[in-house]
């Protein structure tokens, strides 16, 4: 009775939160002595002005959608894994390991080995701190951090001591061979325009089928019953038989796995060998894009494509106009999370009474007035 | 290794315990009244850039000082904000916090300094100098002929910041406050039963809020000695994860005051062996320098799987309290 209608809570409150958190950006902007609008256009043309510029953002994209559906199906368990950073350096860490033991003669059977390995590596990374919450109530969060960290000190080890090329000072793994090259947009959509530097390659098609997959799961099968009932309640789903330990679990495992085949994108598909901190914050990104989409698989491609128009467009912008730090782009990203996921009451509690004023105004022009 | 290069150590030890210190009181006055705070970082590194800019455009530290603790109280008012008064997520809201503080600091460093997002180095005049106690000796060749009681107050005790110093005053007075005042003990119910509290007619708000207000301050003031005192300058990305080093000081602490003084001095020293020695040859096996960066995170770990004591919260931790149930 006291709800608002379904499309306000899915797309109106996000939509205001957002347009908040652009408007407040543009306000940093304005202070430091720039042109919000300005800078905008530059930005909007940088991301979806060219071939060269959707390419970019697509790639970005690409990345966003894993991470953010990590963050998502944890989020769905109520679950909150901050881990996707250390979970896709893990990911990178497995793609590199199969691709460089293994002599394959296919890029076909490459991606599906390294797919394999990726999530197989980064789900692991996940499963420890599941199992903590999980069997010794370690809170996930504190855990996943802790993990982040301890990632990040294992790569810089394993790049600089054990992986990094012989005779080479860069701490990166020796390049993948050439068998293993992921087909990029220039060879599948070449007609687009797309050239031979693009980043983008057929990782965007994973990323689109795991939102499906992803759908299907939470939407579709009983697991995904559980995970959202679980989420609820977590006292209820006990008490209809659910396995707590289990959920958590699976759960931490498949987002951790998601996070994981973000490297088959950027690892395989990009860099085509191991380098330092690939991540690049990805995995923090991830937090916003799910908040940002409510943890919807369709809510998370339009999050994630906003964020890959940043990132790309905020490259662009720091060409343009040098007064503007890229680190701008960090400031959006904090106030989108701030404002969608902290704040979110600040915007639902008043959307919430207009409603209920606008119902109860409808309620009293269709009740006959008793004194007449 | 003789008796004065174990004192280096551990002199260095003490300097760079001090921000953790500082974050991790932060850290404990704001979860003892029961607002999580993953946003210890973000809070260090906008202090950390405020002081070091207005240090450098005013020449005067202590100004430098009171515009980060301004800064850090900012962004812990938007903490409460979030997290108190529209009852929002507190560890979204942290890490919220985190990239504002991470993306703003460099803008806004590129907009005034235009040097990729740094400050100017600071001149002595505009970063806290050592104190050199009385009858301390201050050149390296007089203490190397002290005996051991004069080298330990020459290089350990004497010849830090005054905020090394404040630090470690903040310990007892922290504990005082927390255990023996009406005012520590209203917080720490608040942190545990809220309803409670309300019931005895006290502001679960104003309590939290308190509690939430006294964090920015210590945030500031460490972030204030990362690029006043300990460099002198802000860079980006300085406080480099030392936010969430406090936190696990703070859990390996089991928020108590007194041993979070001790999570600090051994991550501290952590720190401060990995600094010096870049691999550690112990016997056969050689201990990378990762290895010690990573050993408080791994430690932190261990003590929340519960194989060393079990860290227990405080109960009404990350949870809105709601008036009217």
């Amino acid at each position: 009775m006291d709800k608002m209608p379904k499309w306000a809570d899915v797309v109106l409150i996000p939509l205001i939160s957002v347009i908040l958190a652009l408007l407040v950006s543009g306000l940093v902007v304005a202070i430091i002595g720039e042109s919000p609008w300005r800078a905008m256009q530059v930005m909007v043309k940088g991301a979806f002005g060219s071939a060269y510029g959707w390419g970019y953002t697509l790639y970005y994209a690409t990345n966003f959608i894993f991470t953010g559906l990590a963050v998502a199906v944890a989020f769905h368990a109520r679950l909150f894994n901050i881990g996707g950073e250390g979970q896709a350096a893990l990911g990178g860490l497995g793609v590199a390991v199969i691709l460089l033991a293994v002599d394959w003669p296919h890029w076909t059977l490459a991606l599906a080995a390294a797919m394999g390995f990726s999530m197989l590596f980064a789900a692991t990374w996940a499963a420890i701190p599941a199992y903590l919450q999980a069997k010794r109530g370690s809170h996930i969060v504190i855990t996943t951090i802790m993990f982040n960290y301890i990632a990040s000190a294992l790569l810089v080890y394993l790049l600089v001591n054990v992986l990094r090329v012989e005779g080479s000072m860069a701490p990166e793994s020796a390049s993948f061979a050439a068998a293993t090259h992921l087909p990029s947009a220039a060879d599948f959509a070449g007609g687009l325009g797309f050239r031979g530097s693009t980043p983008l390659n057929i990782s965007i098609f994973l990323a689109l089928i795991a939102c499906v997959l992803v759908w299907l799961l939470i939407w579709r099968t009983r697991l995904g019953y559980e995970i959202r009932a679980f989420g609820h309640s977590e006292t209820a789903a006990v008490y209809a038989g659910i396995n707590p330990t289990k959920i958590i679990m699976i759960t931490m495992l498949i987002s951790g796995a998601l996070a994981g085949m973000m490297a088959i994108n950027v690892v395989m598909g990009e860099a085509e060998r191991l380098v330092l901190d690939f991540v690049e914050g990805a995995g923090f990104v991830g937090i916003a894009v799910a908040l940002m989409g409510r943890s919807h698989p369709v809510g998370v491609v339009l999050a994630a494509l906003l964020f890959g128009a940043l990132y790309q467009g905020g490259a662009e912008l720091q060409f343009e106009m040098p007064a503007i730090s890229r680190e701008m782009i960090v400031v959006i990203q904090a106030l989108v999370i701030l404002f969608t996921g902290a704040l979110d009451n600040m915007v639902r509690m008043p959307v919430q009474k207009l409603f209920l004023a606008l119902k109860r105004r409808r309620d009293d022009a269709a009740r006959p007035n008793p004194t007449e | 290794m003789d008796f004065l290069t174990i004192l280096q150590i551990l002199d260095s030890t003490v300097r760079l315990a001090t921000p953790l210190l500082l974050a991790c009181l932060a850290g404990l006055w704001s979860e003892r009244a029961g607002i999580f705070d993953i946003g210890l970082e973000g809070k260090m590194l906008i202090a950390a850039f405020f002081a070091a800019a207005i240090a450098y455009t005013s020449g005067l530290v202590w100004v430098g000082l009171l515009a980060g603790i301004a800064a850090s109280i900012v962004l812990a008012l938007l903490h409460g904000l979030a997290s108190i008064t529209f009852r929002g997520n507190q560890l979204i809201s942290g890490v919220a916090i985190n990239f504002l503080a991470a993306g703003l600091a460099v803008v806004i460093a590129q907009t005034w300094f235009a040097q990729g997002g740094r400050t100017p180095q600071l001149s002595s005049d505009a970063r806290f100098a050592n104190i050199e106690l009385p009858g301390a000796a201050t050149r390296i060749r007089d203490i190397a002929q002290q005996g051991p009681l004069g080298q330990t107050y020459s290089e350990l005790i004497s010849g830090h910041s005054i905020l090394v110093y404040l630090a470690l005053a903040c310990v007892p007075l922290t504990w005082w406050l927390l255990y023996r005042t009406r005012f520590g003990l209203r917080l720490r119910a608040v942190g545990e039963n809220p309803a409670a509290v309300d019931t005895a007619g006290i502001s679960v708000v104003g309590l939290r809020f308190a509690a939430v207000l006294i964090a920015g301050v210590l945030c500031g003031i460490a972030g204030a000695y990362l690029s006043t005192a300990l460099s002198s300058g802000f860079v980006k990305d300085m406080s480099a994860g030392r936010g969430f080093i406090a936190l696990a000081a703070l859990i390996f602490a089991k928020w108590r005051p007194w041993y979070a003084l001790s999570a600090c001095l051994l991550f501290g020293f952590f720190d401060a062996v990995g600094n010096r020695y870049q691999n550690i040859q112990l016997g056969e096996f050689i201990v990378p320098v990762q290895f010690m960066q990573a050993l408080p995170y791994i430690l932190v770990v261990i003590v929340l799987a519960g194989l060393v004591g079990k860290a227990i919260p405080p109960r009404a931790g990350g949870e809105p309290y709601v008036k009217e149930r």
